[in-house]
């Protein structure tokens, strides 16, 4: 008998509309994997709300809220709290947002409801643009990107704002728990999803997953590509507990960020001098992180 | 238990006496006394629930409607410019049917800033889908609210309500209310218990993506809800009128209208002018009756429509205006008594806007200008502004 580390239980049923070689139904069934069926999610306007179905086609197992796109730490504030008075016990809620819905428009409620210490789990599912309305920018995409809003017209025009670090704000925000995981290492995801979820308070879980319209990608490079993401270090796997820092997947020689942005078609503009930028921004925030869990250790 | 205290500290009684499973506020004058007094109850240990506050009126609306869902009854209050932030939300309260009740301490909208009282804020609001009872008084306020819970959670409305109370002039006014025990409330609004609510043994979702196929027939279930809170909202003042002595005439109240040569038509704490000066217009043999808009959705169209039969001469007087157009109370009113061949003589009068002062004295002038019309058998113009200082607003 193989050893499964997974668990083989799916909260998610087939069916879902989500397109071929997308991150997010992988991070949906690896997080409810983890959180099980006393588990609500709410979601704001985006993919994850959308590729569950419509009316009345529903392809989760677990009950599920619909909210404005900039609420979505608010409502799931709301969802705990009433929980609390109507004396529903041992259910996890999960807020459960887009990058945009998180970084841009829906900041002021999650910074607020980390303020509260509200007993949920946020999620950022990151695919780095608003891909659901049509791959515009958001403060979650990197420089370079091609976006429909930052559209390339020969040698200039691609994103120029660098990625929000959104982790770096909710850290001293309040978070009693964050995490970034990657839809291409399962196992680290199912294993942080099961650390966070019986912490009490507000917990951040940062998931990279790939679009692979939004990206240019190949399908079948889905994973191959998220991976890259890790092993260059631009989405570096770690953990923050209580303001402490430690890696969670360690990477002993980061590859060039060369072999992760050509592969993707959102990237295939950039002159070499922009690659160079990127790698050079990449080292530096790489080093960033490795001064925080060494300084947060000591 | 009679006590002396503001319409804001009269919402905060009720809200305690409504045993609410979950407030959730933000401050904006003239609301804040609200918040402050159900923080004051927190803290004391009278509240039934949790307190939380946001960060702002957007994150107030949203963390209930999400409470709501669990089976929790809900609370909060604002005014204004907190009102038209949580608008979106508004309408996601009525398209995810949750009976959030809340309270408004009515004021302008600005710039230039103005903080005091007119109905600007809750007029915009007319159509989201809310239940909007205005209140005269006070004690208004408190019944207003106890009774919005039983009208917005039954079953045959499930559509969230607003208590509106006149910024300043009845928020931060000491009047004498009569104060329930909770024995006599907890007998009248028994717990929220929905039919729909989050259950993990019967996990479904709540707001989903519906396609032009099925939207229709989602909008087409609340249009018919509100107008079931017609039924609802007559039988719950009857109700509350054999449990308290006290009635609102559910929709709507015909004051002095009987034999009225001419009526003026209204909502909120001018109501309680117009009465007084009525009946002192009576005693000199003027006969002028005043109608009180209690309910504006469901707005009370039929029941307006027996003044075409009473009176050849209708005024109406606005807390608001919009512009391009005229006052929307005055508009709703035409609309409502409209009759084929009905031919009445209808004016609107402007005023009270942000707090400026609308006396005994204006009343009366707009009495006598209704009495002017009725014997001239012409309206003279459509609107007129009330003591604009360069007399402006006319036409």
């Amino acid at each position: 008998m193989p050893k499964f580390t997974i668990p083989t239980e799916e909260y998610m049923r087939k069916g879902h509309s989500a397109c071929p070689g997308c991150g997010t139904p992988l991070a949906l069934r690896y997080a409810l994997k983890a959180l099980g069926p006393r588990t609500i999610l709410n979601f704001p306007a985006g993919c994850g709300g959308v590729i569950q179905g419509v009316w009345p086609f529903f392809a989760l197992k677990v009950p599920v809220v619909d909210n404005a796109f900039e609420c979505t730490a608010a409502v799931a504030n709301g969802i705990r709290a009433g929980f609390d008075v109507t004396g529903m016990k041992d259910a996890y809620v999960v807020g459960w947002s887009g990058d945009g819905g998180t970084v841009d428009i829906g900041i002021q409620a999650l910074s607020a409801t980390v303020d509260r210490n509200a007993d949920i789990i946020y999620v950022m599912l990151d695919n780095e643009a608003y891909m659901n309305t049509g791959i515009q920018r958001s403060g979650c995409t990197p420089i370079g990107a091609w976006t429909t809003t930052t559209p390339v017209a020969g040698d200039k025009g691609w994103n120029t704002t660098p990625k929000k670090r959104i982790m770096d704000m909710m850290v001293p925000n309040g978070i009693v728990y964050g995490a970034t995981v990657n839809v291409a290492y399962p196992e680290d995801f199912i294993a942080r999803f099961r650390e966070a979820k019986d912490i009490k308070g507000t917990k951040f879980m940062h998931v990279l997953a790939p679009c692979t319209p939004g990206w240019r990608i190949d399908p079948k490079q889905s994973i191959e590509i998220a991976r890259l993401a890790t092993q260059t270090g631009t989405f570096p796997l770690y953990k923050v507990e209580r303001g402490k820092y430690s890696l969670t997947k360690e990477i002993k020689k980061r590859k060039p960020m060369e072999e992760y942005l050509k592969l993707q078609g959102r990237f295939r503009h950039l002159p070499m001098e922009a690659l160079q930028e990127i790698q050079e921004q990449v080292d530096a925030e790489y080093a960033m992180l490795l001064k925080k869990v060494k300084d947060t250790n000591e | 238990m009679i006590d002396v205290m503001t319409a804001n500290y009269a919402a905060a009684h009720a809200a305690r006496l409504a045993r609410v499973g979950v407030i959730a506020a933000y401050p904006i004058t003239p609301q804040s006394s609200i918040s402050e007094k159900l923080a004051e109850m927190d803290v004391k240990g009278e509240l039934h629930g949790k307190y939380i506050l946001v960060e702002s009126e957007h994150s107030a609306m949203s963390l209930l409607i999400g409470a709501s869902y669990t089976g929790a009854r809900t609370f909060t209050a604002t005014s204004s410019h907190g009102l038209a932030l949580m608008h979106e939300m508004l309408f996601w309260a009525v398209g995810a049917r949750r009976p959030v009740v809340m309270a408004i301490a009515s004021r302008a909208m600005g710039p230039p800033w103005n903080i005091w009282g007119d109905h600007m804020d809750v007029i915009s609001e007319r159509d989201t889908g809310w239940l909007q009872f205005f209140c005269e008084n006070n004690q208004e306020t408190l019944d207003t609210i106890l009774m919005a819970y039983r009208i917005s959670e039954d079953r045959s409305v499930m559509l969230p309500s607003m208590a509106i109370e006149d910024g300043f002039i009845l928020s931060h006014t000491y009047e004498a209310v009569d104060l329930p025990s909770q024995d006599e409330v907890d007998d009248f609004l028994p717990p929220f218990n929905p039919e729909w609510k989050v259950d993990f043994d019967d996990p479904r979702r709540f707001g989903g993506m519906t396609m032009p196929e099925w939207w229709s027939e989602f909008r087409v279930r609340i249009a018919i809800d509100n107008e079931n809170s017609r039924k609802k909202i007559v039988e719950v003042d009857k109700e509350f009128e054999r449990k308290f002595g006290r009635s609102y005439g559910g929709l709507i109240e015909f004051y002095n209208c009987d034999d009225a040569d001419v009526a003026l038509v209204l909502a909120g704490s001018a109501v309680g002018t117009a009465k007084h000066i009525s009946d002192k217009m009576r005693e000199k043999g003027k006969k002028v009756g005043v109608v009180k808009i209690k309910s504006l959705r469901p707005f009370p169209a039929d029941e307006l429509k027996k003044l075409n039969d009473m009176v050849p001469v209708v005024g109406v007087f606005d807390r608001s205006y919009t512009f391009g157009y005229g006052g929307a109370l005055f508009s709703e009113v035409k609309n409502g008594m409209y009759v084929p061949g009905g031919g009445l003589l209808m004016k609107d009068y402007v005023g009270g806007l942000g707090g400026k002062d609308f006396t005994p004295k204006n009343m009366e002038f707009v009495f006598e200008d209704l009495l002017r019309m009725r014997k001239e058998g012409k309206v003279d113009r459509m609107v007129e502004w009330i003591n604009i200082k360069d007399g402006t607003g006319r036409w």
